[in-house]
């Protein structure tokens, strides 16, 4: 028995001291090395040693602790944000932890990201990229020293993805040689902007610049929005927090409403265009890297915030399922083991795939923007469709499929997922938000079928040109020898990577084809280019999904062929890809059997290879979550703790609840006058 | 009102009004619902403060509050009626939280069920008239739905003619029983008896549990509330720890114990099905009106919000014209019908079945019982999904609270896991099919909704024509469809049992065969249930004699089951129940369904004809005035009462320190 590894415990109570029976039988025999794993999932073992350094300091300091967490009022959630904002900038300039460090990112996992000002470095951001050099020289010092806070105001309230719908107004007044800043109705009010609500001195406000009596459409503006003497919101400003939500307690959500408010010319960035002092509008170029730094954003947010929360949720629910019994095996047994019914395996091991896979998934991305990102800083934008297209894309599946599966970890804890000292009911409203902020999925899906219909159109025009290198590369497949019929002949036939990647691909490609085919045929009928196009949007996104699962499937099968010098974690990662590849195409079988492609004695033996995997995954299931390494204080979990004292803990933490440790008020006022009266009544 | 929504309503085909009785199941009953509403909405006393700016013990208070007030009106207003005190409470509060309503829908009853008239006489009054408050704890922290692994005992010491109440491991402290947490001060306490040294199972004890005049908890009693939950932040869920805590052996509830001490099971067993039966028709029920409160929100919102454009220049549309929101939505909408008439005809069943109880037959009983158990798990399962789906259909908006649907949500969700976990709920239903199986297999015939079982190719003397069974789906004639679901169900059943069979020859035993057949028993009950929401909505169309009414619901009829086809098109396909083409054709005939029912999307969630405030949401406002309501209600949140909020302090250190 491995001992209990020093960064895991629990530090505040006894019970972590000792393991629990249930959850020790887990860990007896190990069949590949948890450390290694985890040195995988960190991407070399300096990097966990770095981390789990970093998190002994984090948790060494008491006021960056989530204990309270779930007992918590809005307000003083967002309090306590700013207080661990602050906390870690002190540590951070004592540390020597740089911007942007692998410290402080790792600082951000470890209180799960529970800080406020997330909002202000994007504001900082994007002056540097939108500002001229004199603007950044003016307002990058005063941001980094947070002499100013700032907001990033694009949202309104009527108007979301799409930018051009943006109702707020910049007026130039060449007599004043100032802008002037209006939200002309309702539906323009600025809404949903983090760190708006309450703390931003300063906003970025998109807005329809307006000059010489034209429209030049969206540019951003610095608005001084908040008194940096007493943090009144200025004259013409209304500002406030935008009310109660699903989650982001700890973010102050705000609506800004701007009532001809004046800015000087010179608060228009205006690296890319320019209003000269007579109203004149002078255009410097396209932002080309505004556009990128929404795609980072996309590609950030999947590593840094949507995926650890699937990993946390299969961390919780698998070991749980092993401290948990209920009723019987067989009549003369003790109570099972959750985890041992195949039912609570097929509702946690597809959730805990998909959390292996899109780690491999979300890191490809990552590289690719790097690639891409070095290329177009050197002026070759070749690659920014098809960035632009897998990152939307992935964005929307991995969100879309975490959401999901998150609250399939939930409710698979029965009654006790629904208390949120579980750790759950957080954990999915904070996923479930990554649905719709950063694009809309529905609209990313389309905008991956878009650049999959036009790649496969490509593929057509002149057949003798379109050499295979000039296809994108996720799309190569797209021009790959036509395989009609699958060839499996056995059951073990599906726990082959070449076999499943094939059958991913060949539907893919059919529903491209099928997507092309019913824009065309209504083309063809006389129908209108855009009314074309939304009516058969439903069959785009179909498309587009099953592509991105080839592109998930095709990117795990891939990272386990670099796996060879380290067989074990090869062997158990692989049963995760097949359960991964196998899990998409049973929930899929009809696009499988549409053509002929899988016969149905084919997907009865997919289905056979899918459920043999269970067991074999069951083995292993606490050696992967712990490999996940997240420390007790981070997971911030009654049910989910390292030790499997999941009952004390639980018990324990309730009766900490403000509701057992304040009395209530409603004995008093009701209660005890429910009682009495009726009795004197009766 | 919006102009938007104006609109919609005025393009319409049909008059809300008459869908709307036909839900209520009859003008009559319409009237008599919104005279009930009103005389809730119209009485001060149960006017309160938005719920979303409270905190939780706030919520609680005022939950309690209204709980004392609604007893009092209901017996003021004679309101006795189930299908009745069910409008009234639930119109009363927008989530139907209660913190005494455990007293009159678990203590009060068992006290009736379990104890003798002697304990009926000394109990039923005072807790009746609120002198006591009674909750039942029976679920344990680490023992749910087993019933028989739960750890509490009950000692009994002769010497004193008292029970020795113990809590003897921490996984055996009572967990979550509503109103045990801080309202009630006794509860009926499910735990093992031990006389003479031997356990005798469990049995059910009244325990006081908190002092009466100081509602302070008793000595030996350890009793608090479990925290903070995903929703239900008005119920006081508790916690109840006894150490050594001692009753007089009257507080057991000994209907079915004779004074010997031998114990007398009651007439039978199947009488207590009712009572599940009719709770779980009342799950279905709330299935259908939480995805229908759902839809009427996105349906509404969508009509309202416009976004993009699908033409350059044009103005922007609403986003209901878009295909993707029409297929997020309207198979949503359908299935909310569905489900509405599943839930009425489980209603009807029971009331039938009551009577054919009293007059001592009991023989659809078990039939029921199963069938009732998967509906409860299909239908919150689908809704569960379909009520998300609908708030990620309002975009960022949904997420705020003043959209109303991630309360909905939250308060839904835990029909999935309370009153029988949806996976066992499944599997229950599974164990009915499989018996059904078998019997038809040793030559007998089963009757009911299992019926299709008899004519299984397999299960015939003369193996049936393969060309008889498939192909011959007509997707246009709901009939032909139902048949469609039909066959799908015979397959699955006949491959879970089959399944079944084989790892029993290999495994040797029953229960490990039944554990590796699972996956495949809940799809034959997911799909049984299925087959049977089909086949009722069907019916209920054929039913309408209105031709307007008829002709819309026709459509929704249509669009919900040819969209479950398409969903699970790999069953169909793989069946030989479908062809390929025909699959192609599901899909183009469901996008022109989208087409036939988007002029109706309005007027058919104002057919639900729920109230704004029992809506409780912005978007889904009844007059479409979305965006100037959301400013205002954000103006009211608890953060906005200061300009300068308090935590200013810390920004302020903030660029001073660094």
């Amino acid at each position: 028995m491995v001992g209990s590894p020093v960064h895991r415990v629990s530090a505040e109570d006894a019970w972590s001291r000792s393991m629990h029976p249930d959850i020790e039988s887990e860990r007896h025999s190990q069949s590949f090395n948890v450390e290694e794993l985890t040195n995988i999932l960190d991407g070399g073992a300096q990097n966990t040693a770095l981390r789990r350094k970093v998190e002994s300091i984090i948790h060494s300091e008491p006021e960056l602790s989530l204990k309270n967490n779930y007992f918590m009022t809005q307000n003083e959630r967002y309090e306590a944000a700013i207080k661990k904002k602050f906390h870690i900038l002190m540590l951070a300039q004592r540390l020597g932890w740089s911007e942007g460090s692998r410290e402080l990112q790792y600082a951000s996992r470890t209180v799960s990201g529970d800080l406020g000002f997330a909002i202000h470095h994007i504001f900082q951001k994007t002056i540097q990229t939108l500002g001229s050099e004199e603007q950044i020289a003016k307002w990058d010092p005063l941001c980094s020293k947070f002499q100013i806070l700032g907001t990033y105001a694009q949202t309104e309230m009527g108007h979301g993805t799409y930018l051009q719908g943006l109702e707020t107004e910049a007026t130039y007044d060449a007599a004043t040689q100032e802008f002037v800043v209006h939200s002309p109705t309702m539906t323009a009010i600025k809404w949903w902007p983090g760190d708006l609500g309450r703390s931003a001195t300063h906003a970025l406000v998109q807005a329809q610049l307006i000059c010489s009596g034209a429209r030049h459409g969206m540019h951003a503006f610095i608005v001084p929005i908040r008194s940096l003497d007493d943090h009144s919101p200025l004259p013409g400003i209304t500002t406030g927090d935008i009310g109660p939500k699903m989650d982001f307690d700890h973010t102050d959500n705000g609506f800004l409403k701007l009532d001809h408010v004046r800015i000087p010319r010179e608060n228009m960035l205006n690296r890319f265009a320019q209003v000269l002092p007579d109203g004149t509008y002078v255009k410097l170029g396209v932002p080309k890297s505004n556009y990128l730094s929404m795609v980072a954003v996309r590609v950030d947010m999947l590593l840094g915030e949507v995926l650890p929360l699937l990993q946390k949720a299969c961390t919780i629910a698998v070991r749980y399922a092993v401290v948990r019994r209920q009723s019987r095996l067989r009549p003369s047994d003790p109570e099972a083991k959750v985890l041992d019914y195949q039912t609570q395996q097929q509702k946690l091991f597809p959730p805990l795939a998909m959390a292996y896979a899109f780690h491999f998934v979300a890191n490809n991305l990552l590289e690719f923007f790097r690639h891409s990102y070095s290329s177009i800083l050197d002026g070759d934008f070749a690659l920014l469709p098809e960035l632009h297209a897998l990152s939307a894309g992935l964005k929307a599946m991995l969100s879309d499929f975490c959401t999901q599966a998150v609250e399939q970890c939930r409710r698979a804890c029965g009654g006790h997922g629904y208390s949120k000292l579980s750790g759950l009911p957080s954990l999915l409203t904070r996923v479930t938000a990554s649905c719709t902020y950063e694009g809309e999925n529905t609209v990313l899906y389309l905008q991956t079928a878009r650049f999959l219909i036009k790649s496969y159109l490509n593929t057509q025009k002149s057949p003798g040109s379109a050499s295979k290198g000039s296809l994108p590369q996720s799309v190569t497949y797209l021009t790959a020898p036509e395989v009609a019929r699958c060839p499996a002949r056995t059951a073990a036939d599906f726990l082959h990577p070449k076999l499943y990647t094939t059958a991913w691909a060949h539907v893919a490609v059919r529903l491209i084809k099928d997507s092309v085919h019913h824009l065309q045929t209504l083309r063809q009928a006389g129908a209108d280019e855009h009314d074309a196009w939304n009516q058969t949007t439903v069959i785009h996104v179909q498309a587009a999904k099953a592509h991105l699962y080839y592109v998930t499937v095709k990117i795990f099968t891939e990272a386990l062929e670099k796996l060879e010098s380290q067989p074990a974690i090869q062997q158990v990662l692989k049963r995760l890809c097949d359960l991964y590849a196998l899990h998409g195409i049973l929930t899929n079988s009809g696009d499988f059997l549409h053509d002929g492609f899988l016969s149905g004695a084919q997907t009865d033996m997919a289905r056979k290879a899918y459920l043999d995997l269970l067991p074999l995954i069951r083995k292993d299931a606490i050696l992967l979550t712990d490999a996940f390494d997240f420390t007790d204080q981070c997971l911030n979990s009654a049910l989910g703790c390292y030790d499997g004292h999941a009952y004390e803990r639980l018990f324990q933490w309730a009766q900490k609840s403000p509701t057992n440790t304040e009395g209530n008020p409603a004995y008093e006022k009701y209660i005890r006058p429910l009682l009495q009266g009726r009795r004197a009544r009766l | 009102m919006n102009q938007d929504l104006q609109k919609e309503r005025a393009g319409a085909s049909f008059i809300p009004e008459l869908l709307t009785n036909v839900l209520d199941g009859s003008p009559e009953n319409t009237r008599r619902r919104r005279e009930i509403e009103n005389l809730i909405l119209k009485d001060p006393d149960f006017q309160h403060e938005n719920l979303n700016f409270l905190s939780r013990s706030q919520r609680y208070e005022v939950a309690v509050k209204k709980s004392a007030t609604m007893v009092e009106k209901m017996r003021k207003f004679g309101i006795a009626d189930p299908d009745e005190i069910m409008w009234f409470k639930k119109l009363h509060m927008v989530n139907f939280v209660e913190p005494v309503g455990l007293n009159y829908s678990m203590f009060i009853p068992t006290l009736l069920n379990q104890g003798t008239t002697a304990q009926q006489e000394k109990w039923l009054h005072s807790s009746k008239g609120l002198e006591i408050i009674g909750t039942y704890a029976q679920t344990e922290m680490g023992h749910g739905t087993h019933l028989r692994g739960l750890e509490t005992t009950a000692t009994y010491d002769p010497e004193t003619q008292e029970f020795i109440l113990n809590s003897p491991t921490v996984t055996s402290i009572k967990w979550w029983p509503g109103g045990l947490g801080k309202t009630s001060n006794h509860a009926i306490v499910l735990a093992q008896l031990i006389t003479q040294g031997k356990c005798y199972g469990l049995h059910a004890f009244i325990v006081p549990i908190r002092e009466l005049g100081t509602h302070k908890p008793l000595p030996g009693i350890t009793v608090g509330d479990i925290g903070p939950k995903f929703g239900y932040d008005e119920m006081d869920n508790g916690y109840l720890k006894m150490d050594n805590y001692r009753i007089p052996r009257e507080n057991m509830l000994m209907k079915h114990v004779k004074p010997d001490g031998t114990y007398v099971k009651p007439l039978s067993n199947k009488l207590t099905y009712g009572t599940m039966v009719f709770i779980r028709s009342f799950l279905v029920g709330e299935s259908a009106r939480c995805l229908s409160k759902a839809c009427t929100i996105a349906i509404r919102y969508s009509a309202v919000r416009h976004q993009s454009e699908i033409k350059p220049g044009e103005p922007e549309p609403q986003i209901l014209d878009y295909q993707t929101q029409q297929y997020k939505l309207f198979p949503l909408l359908a299935t909310a019908y569905a489900f509405q008439f599943v839930g009425a005809y489980m209603k009807e069943t029971y009331h039938r079945i009551n009577e054919d109880i009293g007059h001592g037959d009991l023989s659809e009983l078990p039939e029921l019982h199963a069938l009732t158990a998967g509906l409860k798990a299909f239908t919150s399962w689908t809704a569960n999904a379909g009520i998300e789906a609908c708030r990620m259909a309002c975009g960022g908006h949904g997420y705020s609270h003043c959209s109303g649907l991630p309360n909905i949500y939250v308060n839904f969700t835990p029909t999935c896991t309370f009153e029988g976990e949806n996976t066992v709920m499944m599997l229950q239903t599974a164990r009915f099919l499989m018996k059904s199986y078998d019997q038809v297999h040793s030559g007998k015939l089963v009757c009911g909704m299992v019926s299709y079982l008899n004519d299984l190719p397999s299960q015939r003397i003369q193996p049936q024509q393969v060309a008889v069974w498939p192909t011959a789906v007509d997707i246009n004639s709901p009939d032909s469809l139902t048949e469609a679901y039909k066959l799908r169900a015979a397959r699955l059943v006949e491959i879970a049992a089959k399944n079944l069979q084989t790892e029993v020859i290999r495994r040797k035993s029953k229960e490990v065969a039944w554990n590796l057949a699972s996956i495949d028993l809940v799809r034959a009950s997911e799909a049984h249930c299925h087959y049977v929401a089909v086949k009722l909505f069907t019916e209920k169309v054929l039913q309408i004699p209105e031709k307007s009414i008829q002709a819309v619901l026709r459509r929704l009829c249509l669009l919900y089951s040819l969209y479950g086809i398409s969903q699970n098109a790999g069953d169909f396909l793989q069946g030989s129940i479908m062809t390929e083409s025909q699959i192609t054709q599901v899909n183009e005939r469901i996008k022109e369904l989208l087409t036939a029912i988007r002029p109706d999307a309005v007027a058919l969630v104002d057919a639900f004809d729920f109230q704004d405030v029992t809506l409780g949401s912005v978007l889904g406002r009844y007059d479409g005035n979305v965006y100037e309501n959301m400013f205002e209600w954000a103006k009211k949140s608890p953060l906005n009462k200061t300009e300068v909020h308090e935590s200013y302090k810390h920004l302020k250190s903030l660029h001073s320190k660094l």
